[in-house]
């Protein structure tokens, strides 16, 4: 098997939970309730663990060590789709994009329980059982807001307009879909969109948000080839300030 | 193949002093974190643990204490070794464990059969007062392990160790 292919699969996947992890950190502290600031915090903890676990993948693969990959890359560097990058917004905003993040990283973890990459399914069937708290959560809050006073709706009705074409990013294809699929490695993104899409649809069913969702829409893509809003290198420079200024720091 | 057989239960004795560095009334051996331990034909010790959670901070800290706890009895040619290959769940608590989370405030989890529904976490036993009359106010907890519930019947809030 060629290993850029899986490299390349692991290096957006990792890179995606770091920078959602980071974002969604954000809310430590400052969250409308203590619950939901305990869950987003709880949620952003598993995130960075998660993008550990795979940066440790790749490094067996022969990638530096998950801290420098972490802390030491610029954003052309980085693989993750652009809508994790963008900063928290109001509450609707960081849990309308929690809400189809996570339905596509649940999927995700569970077409890749079976990889031929062993490494990669043993670390997937065991996140898969995290992540279902994560949409437990989200499946959770949207039902509660969709169905509550009109403010709430129309909050989330709005971000759902703006995130929509930013969550297709999601599913920007690399190149070497083909060999992913046939090496068994990972099932394919167009796969993975369909299984998440039947999943949002479901949950937006049980609240009073607008169900059709733009067939039209174009995808923000580029962020799984390195092309990035001004969002994220102040991120990355935030994230990286302690390794920055002491590279043998430990924290 | 193990031939000392009293040394390898010796071995399991000094583990199991090691406890949950968050729950000092359940050890490693009962929260089912070490996963393995073995004695080789030439005295070497090889033990085998496995986060509750990918993401637990506690790992490095657990993992240290085990090889401090071996080499303060005596033993330094051993291994402990890290591995997601046997998966850790909830249903790897012991039922000594199961009493340890009780005791310290915590509901143990539900003993689960293959898929694991998430409405298990709804009216899960009061560990205060065994009442059923609960609510999960958050799946989420003070760590990545726990979920938060409230009891209407003695009305306190608790936490559950959460099923995986």
């Amino acid at each position: 098997m060629d290993n850029q292919a899986a490299i390349e699969l692991l290096y957006k996947m990792a890179d995606d939970d770091l920078i959602i992890g980071h974002r969604n950190s954000e809310w430590t502290g400052v969250g409308p309730i203590l619950e939901e600031d305990i869950s987003f915090s709880s949620m952003a903890q598993d995130k960075i663990g998660h993008s550990w676990g795979l940066y440790k993948i790749l490094h067996q693969l022969g990638e530096s060590e998950p801290d420098l990959v972490a802390f030491t890359r610029n954003a052309e560097q980085f693989h993750n789709c652009q809508m994790v990058e963008f900063p928290i917004g109001e509450y609707d905003f960081s849990l309308i994009r929690h809400f189809l993040f996570d339905y596509a990283d649940y999927h995700r973890f569970e077409m890749l329980e079976n990889s031929s990459l062993t490494g990669l399914a043993q670390l997937a069937r065991k996140i898969k059982g995290e992540i279902k708290y994560h949409i437990l959560h989200a499946r959770t809050w949207m039902k509660n807001l969709g169905n509550s006073t009109d403010e709430a709706k129309e909050r989330l009705q709005r971000s759902l307009d703006t995130l929509y074409p930013m969550a297709l990013g999601i599913f920007e294809k690399s190149p070497y879909e083909d060999q992913l699929i046939s090496d068994g490695v990972f099932g394919g993104e167009e796969a993975l969109q369909t299984r998440w899409l039947d999943s949002i649809m479901e949950v937006l069913r049980l609240t009073d948000l607008n169900h059709t969702l733009d067939s039209a829409a174009s995808p923000l893509i580029g962020g799984r080839m390195g092309k990035h809003t001004d969002h994220l290198q102040p991120l990355l420079d935030e994230m990286s300030e302690v390794v920055r200024t002491d590279p043998t720091a430990e924290w | 193949m193990v031939e000392d057989q009293p040394q390898l239960a010796r071995i399991r004795d000094i583990l199991d002093e090691v406890k949950d560095p968050e729950i000092p009334t359940i050890s490693l051996i009962d929260l089912g974190v070490i996963t393995e331990i073995d004695l080789k034909e030439n005295g070497h010790v090889y033990v085998e643990m496995t986060p509750t959670f990918v993401g637990c901070p506690a790992m490095d800290y657990m993992k240290k204490s085990v090889e401090e706890k071996l080499n303060e009895n005596g033993f330094s040619d051993f291994f402990v070794n890290v591995t997601l290959e046997k998966a850790w769940t909830t249903n790897n608590i012991t039922e000594k464990g199961r009493e340890g989370l009780k005791k310290h405030g915590l509901a143990p989890p539900p003993h689960l059969e293959k898929i694991v529904d998430i409405d298990i976490l709804e009216n899960v036993t009061c560990p205060y007062c065994n009442s059923d009359d609960t609510e999960l106010q958050t799946p989420f907890g003070p760590t990545l392990c726990r979920s938060m519930h409230f009891c209407h019947n003695c009305k306190q809030a608790f936490e559950q160790f959460k099923p995986l």
